[in-house]
C-alpha cells in the first residue's frame, strides 16, 4: 500500500499510510475504535462505505487492485461475525466462492474436504444457525479460503470468541494462512492476537 | 455506458409524482374554468359560484370534518391507550399477526360489513332485539347519520389496526424496554410511565403515517358513500357524483370542490400540527409533574382499541354470513340455513371480475417491487450519489385526498385522449401501490447487515450475484409482505380504477360499490368476501411461505 489515505466529509481518518506484507507473512494493525481500521480493510476490498472516500495505491503481486471491482481483487475477508448466509446450508455457503466452472463432483469433494479440514465432516447439509460458535468461525474460514485468496484479511475476526476457543481458532487462521503463504492484515485492538500472530504491528491513528 | 446513479430513484419517484403533478393540474386548472378539450379556454369563477350555491355545502365541509379529523384522532387515542396499558402483556408482541386480517380487509369490504353490522337491520340491532323487544328494524340512523358518526367510526376501524402496525415498528427502533425501566424505578406506574416517556417518541416516528391517515379519512369516497349521508354527502363524494353526471358542464365544479377538498385538507393537518404542539406542551408539564394518578382510567382507555378491533373482525364476519345466508327475517340472530345460492348465482360475473382485478393488482405490485428493489438497490450501492433524500417524495400521494388529484388524472388522460386505456389505470394503481410497497422494504432493506454483501463480494460475486443469490433471498420475507401489502392496496383501489379507467374499467371494488345503493345483502356480502379474500390469501402466503421455505434455516426463522 502507499500513501492510503480515508476521508470522511474531507476529514483525514489517519496520516497516509504506506506498508508491505510478505507472503506468509501477518501483519497487525492496531487503534482506537473509529480510527478507520476497518474502513481500510473496506477500502482494499473495493467495498468502501459510500460515505467515505479513499486515495492511494494498493497492489498485490505487483498488479493494481484499487481499478478491479470487489469480485474480482481476490481478497479474503473474515470479520468479527462470521456471517454465514443465513439462507444456504453450510454447503451452500462453502460453495458460494468455489470458481464457476468446476464440474460438480470435483465441487463437492473440494467442500467435503475443506470440512474435512475443519474436523466438520459430514456437516454440508447442516443449517448454519444449527452450529456452535466455534464450528460457524471455521466454517467462515474455509468459505474464504475455498474461494482461493491472493490475501488474507482479518477485521478483529477472533473479538467475539470466549477465551479459550478464542486461542484455538485463532491458531487455526494463522496456520491456514502461513501453510497457504498468503499475506495477512489483521486488525484488532487486542495485543494477544498481535503477540501470537508474530509479524509486525503497526499502531493506526496513535 | 454507465447509467447515473441517482437514475433508479428519479424512475420511482417519477413514476409517482409525474401523474400526480399532472393530476393537480387537471384538477387546478378546469376549477378556475380552463379545460380545452371541453371547449373552455381561460379564466373564470363559475366553477366556484356554482359549487358554493350547491345547496348543504357547509354541512358537507363540517361532515368532511368531523368524520376525518374524528377518525383520525379516534384511532390514535384508541392506539396510545392500548399500548400503554397493554405493552407488557406477550398477546402485545405477537400484534402483529391477528393485525394481518385486518389490514389484509380493503376499505369497502369493511364499510359493506360495518353496515351489516351496524345498520337498523343489522347483526347488533339482531342481537339487541329480544331484549329491546323490537320485531321490525327500528326506525334509528344508526348508519348514514347526519353528523357522519358512523362513517367515523367506519373509518376507524379500517386505520386503528394500520396505526397500531406503525406505531409496533416505530416500538421495535426504540429502546423501550429501558426507557420503561428508568421511568417506573422513578416511581412512575407502567401505564402513567409509557405515556409521558414512549409515547411522545413513538407520536414523533409515526407522524407521517398518522398524516396519510387524516388525509385518507378526509377523502375517502368508498366508506362515505357507504357509510355517510345522502345528501348533503361529505365533500369527498361532490367530485365524484358530479363527475359521474351526464352533463358535462359539472366538471367544472367538481374540479372545484376536489381543489377545496385538497384545500381543506392542508387546513387540517395544519390545525392538527398546532394542537399536537399544544397538546405536547401539556404533556410535558404533565410528565415533569410527577403525578402518578390516573393508571386505571388508562388501562380502561385501553380497552377501545380491542372494542375497535372486535367490530373490525364482527363486520368481517357479517360479510361473511351474509354471503351464505338463505332465508333470513329481521329480528333472527342467523339465517335460517346457509347456502352457496348466492355465489352460485353470482360466479360468472366474481370469475370476471376477479380476473380483472388481478390483471392489474399483479402487474402494478411485482412493477412497484421492481422499482423499489432497483432503488434501494442503488442507494445500498452508491449512498448520497443516488440521492436517498428523493425517495422520501414518492410517500406524497398518501398525504392528499385521492379526490384532489385523481380527479385531475382523469381530466389530463381526457385531454390526452387516453382516457379508456389499461395502461391508464394500471399507473394510476401504481401511485398507491409504490409508497406502501417502499413503506414495507425500506427499513428491512437498511437493516440487512453490508457486510454480508462484503463477504459475498470478497468470494467473488458480482452484484448481480450478490443482489440475487443473497439480498433478495435474505429479504424474502419482506419482499413478500411487500407484494401482499400491494396487492391489497390494489385490490381495493375505487377512485383510481374509476378515474384513470374513466368509469369503464370494472374490478370488484367499483362494481360492488355500484351495487351498494341497490343493497342486496346476500349479492354484496358475496362482493365484499371476494374482495377480502383475495388480499387475505396473499397475506397468509406472505407468512406461511418463508416459514415453509426456511424451515431448515434457523437464522431466518427468528428474524
Amino acid at each position: 500500500m502507499r500513501n492510503v489515505a480515508l476521508r470522511s466529509r474531507g476529514r483525514a481518518l489517519f496520516p497516509p499510510l504506506s506498508l508491505d506484507v510478505a507472503p506468509g507473512q501477518v501483519l497487525t494493525l492496531m487503534g482506537p475504535s473509529g480510527c478507520g481500521k476497518s474502513s481500510l480493510l473496506a477500502w482494499l476490498c473495493g467495498t468502501l462505505d459510500p460515505a467515505l472516500t479513499g486515495q492511494g495505491r494498493a497492489s498485490l503481486d505487483g498488479a493494481d487492485l484499487t481499478r478491479l471491482p470487489p469480485e474480482r481483487r481476490r481478497l479474503g475477508i473474515l470479520f468479527q461475525d462470521d456471517l454465514l448466509f443465513p439462507h444456504l446450508s453450510v454447503g451452500g455457503n462453502l460453495g458460494f466462492g468455489l470458481r464457476s466452472g468446476l464440474p460438480r463432483a470435483e465441487r463437492r469433494a473440494r467442500i467435503a474436504a475443506a470440512l474435512a479440514e475443519a474436523e466438520m465432516p459430514g456437516f454440508a447439509e447442516r443449517d448454519p444457525a444449527s452450529l456452535s460458535g466455534g464450528q460457524r468461525a471455521r466454517v467462515a474460514l474455509m468459505r474464504v479460503l475455498l474461494a482461493e485468496p491472493r490475501a488474507l484479511l482479518l477485521d478483529e475476526p477472533f473479538g467475539r470468541l470466549d477465551a479459550a476457543l478464542r486461542g484455538r481458532f485463532r491458531r487455526f487462521v494463522l496456520d491456514h494462512a502461513t501453510a497457504r503463504g498468503l499475506p495477512v492484515l489483521l486488525v484488532t485492538h487486542d495485543a494477544a492476537d498481535a503477540e501470537a500472530a508474530g509479524g509486525p504491528v503497526l499502531h493506526l491513528g496513535a | 455506458m454507465r447509467l447515473p446513479a441517482c437514475l433508479p430513484v428519479l424512475l420511482l419517484v417519477g413514476a409517482v409524482l409525474l401523474p400526480m403533478l399532472a393530476g393537480l393540474a387537471g384538477t387546478l386548472l378546469p376549477a378556475f374554468g380552463h379545460l380545452p378539450a371541453l371547449g373552455a379556454a381561460g379564466w373564470s369563477l363559475g366553477p366556484w359560484r356554482r359549487l358554493l350555491a350547491e345547496p348543504g355545502l357547509t354541512t358537507a365541509l363540517r361532515l368532511t370534518l368531523v368524520s376525518g379529523l374524528g377518525a383520525t384522532a379516534l384511532s390514535l387515542l384508541a392506539v396510545a391507550l392500548f399500548c400503554a396499558a397493554f405493552h407488557d402483556r406477550p398477546l402485545f408482541r405477537r400484534a402483529q399477526l391477528w393485525l394481518a386480517p385486518l389490514l389484509a380487509t380493503p376499505h369497502l369490504a369493511m364499510g359493506l360489513g360495518f353496515l351489516a353490522l351496524a345498520a337498523p337491520s343489522g347483526l347488533l340491532a339482531r342481537l339487541l332485539a329480544p331484549s329491546l323487544g323490537f320485531d321490525r328494524p327500528p326506525d334509528l340512523a344508526t348508519v348514514n347519520d347526519s353528523w357522519g358518526l358512523a362513517l367515523l367510526l367506519g373509518l376507524a376501524l379500517k386505520e386503528a389496526p394500520w396505526l397500531l402496525l406503525m406505531s409496533l415498528a416505530a416500538l421495535n427502533q426504540l429502546p423501550a424496554a429501558r426507557l420503561m425501566a428508568t421511568a417506573r424505578l422513578l416511581g412512575q406506574p407502567a401505564p402513567i410511565a409509557w405515556l409521558k416517556v414512549v409515547f411522545p417518541l413513538v407520536y414523533r416516528q409515526i407522524r407521517l403515517p398518522l398524516y396519510a391517515v387524516l388525509a385518507y379519512s378526509l377523502g375517502s369516497v368508498e366508506m362515505a358513500l357507504l357509510l355517510g349521508p345522502g345528501s348533503p354527502p361529505p365533500l369527498a363524494v361532490l367530485p365524484v357524483r358530479w363527475f359521474l353526471d351526464r352533463d358535462l358542464a359539472m366538471t367544472f365544479p367538481a374540479a372545484a370542490a376536489a381543489t377545496l377538498l385538497l384545500g381543506l385538507t392542508l387546513v387540517a393537518i395544519a390545525f392538527w400540527e398546532g394542537a399536537a404542539w399544544l397538546a405536547g406542551r401539556a404533556g410535558r408539564g404533565w410528565a415533569a409533574s410527577g403525578r402518578t394518578l390516573g393508571s386505571a382510567l388508562v388501562r380502561i382507555g385501553g380497552l377501545l382499541l380491542p372494542i375497535l378491533l372486535l367490530l373490525a373482525l364482527g363486520s368481517l364476519g357479517a360479510v361473511l354470513l351474509w354471503s351464505l345466508a338463505g332465508p333470513w327475517r329481521f329480528p333472527d340472530l342467523w339465517p335460517r340455513r346457509l347456502d352457496l345460492a348466492t355465489w352460485a348465482a353470482q360466479r360468472e360475473g366474481l370469475w370476471a371480475l376477479a380476473g380483472a382485478t388481478l390483471q392489474v393488482a399483479l402487474p402494478a405490485t411485482a412493477l412497484a417491487i421492481a422499482l423499489a428493489v432497483a432503488a434501494l438497490e442503488a442507494v445500498a450501492r452508491h449512498g448520497r450519489a443516488a440521492w436517498p433524500w428523493l425517495l422520501g417524495l414518492s410517500y406524497l400521494p398518501l398525504l392528499l385526498p385521492q379526490t384532489g388529484f385523481l380527479f385531475g388524472v382523469q381530466v389530463m388522460l381526457l385531454q390526452l385522449g387516453l382516457d379508456d386505456g389499461f395502461a391508464a389505470v394500471l399507473w394510476a394503481h401504481l401511485v398507491f401501490v409504490l409508497p406502501y410497497v417502499l413503506l414495507v422494504l425500506a427499513a428491512p432493506w437498511a437493516a440487512l447487515d453490508p457486510r454480508l454483501a462484503r463477504s459475498a463480494a470478497a468470494l467473488g460475486a458480482g452484484p448481480l450475484r450478490v443482489l440475487w443469490a443473497v439480498k433478495l433471498p435474505m429479504l424474502l420475507r419482506p419482499l413478500l409482505a411487500a407484494g401482499a401489502a400491494g396487492i391489497a392496496v390494489s385490490v381495493g383501489q375505487y377512485l383510481a380504477t374509476l378515474f384513470a379507467g374513466g368509469g369503464r374499467y370494472a374490478t370488484l371494488t367499483t362494481e360492488a360499490l355500484a351495487l351498494a345503493s341497490g343493497g342486496d345483502r346476500r349479492v354484496l356480502g358475496v362482493f365484499a368476501t371476494l374482495q377480502a379474500a383475495i388480499p387475505l390469501a396473499c397475506y397468509a402466503l406472505a407468512l406461511l411461505l418463508p416459514r415453509w421455505l426456511w424451515r431448515h434455516r434457523a437464522g431466518l426463522r427468528a428474524a
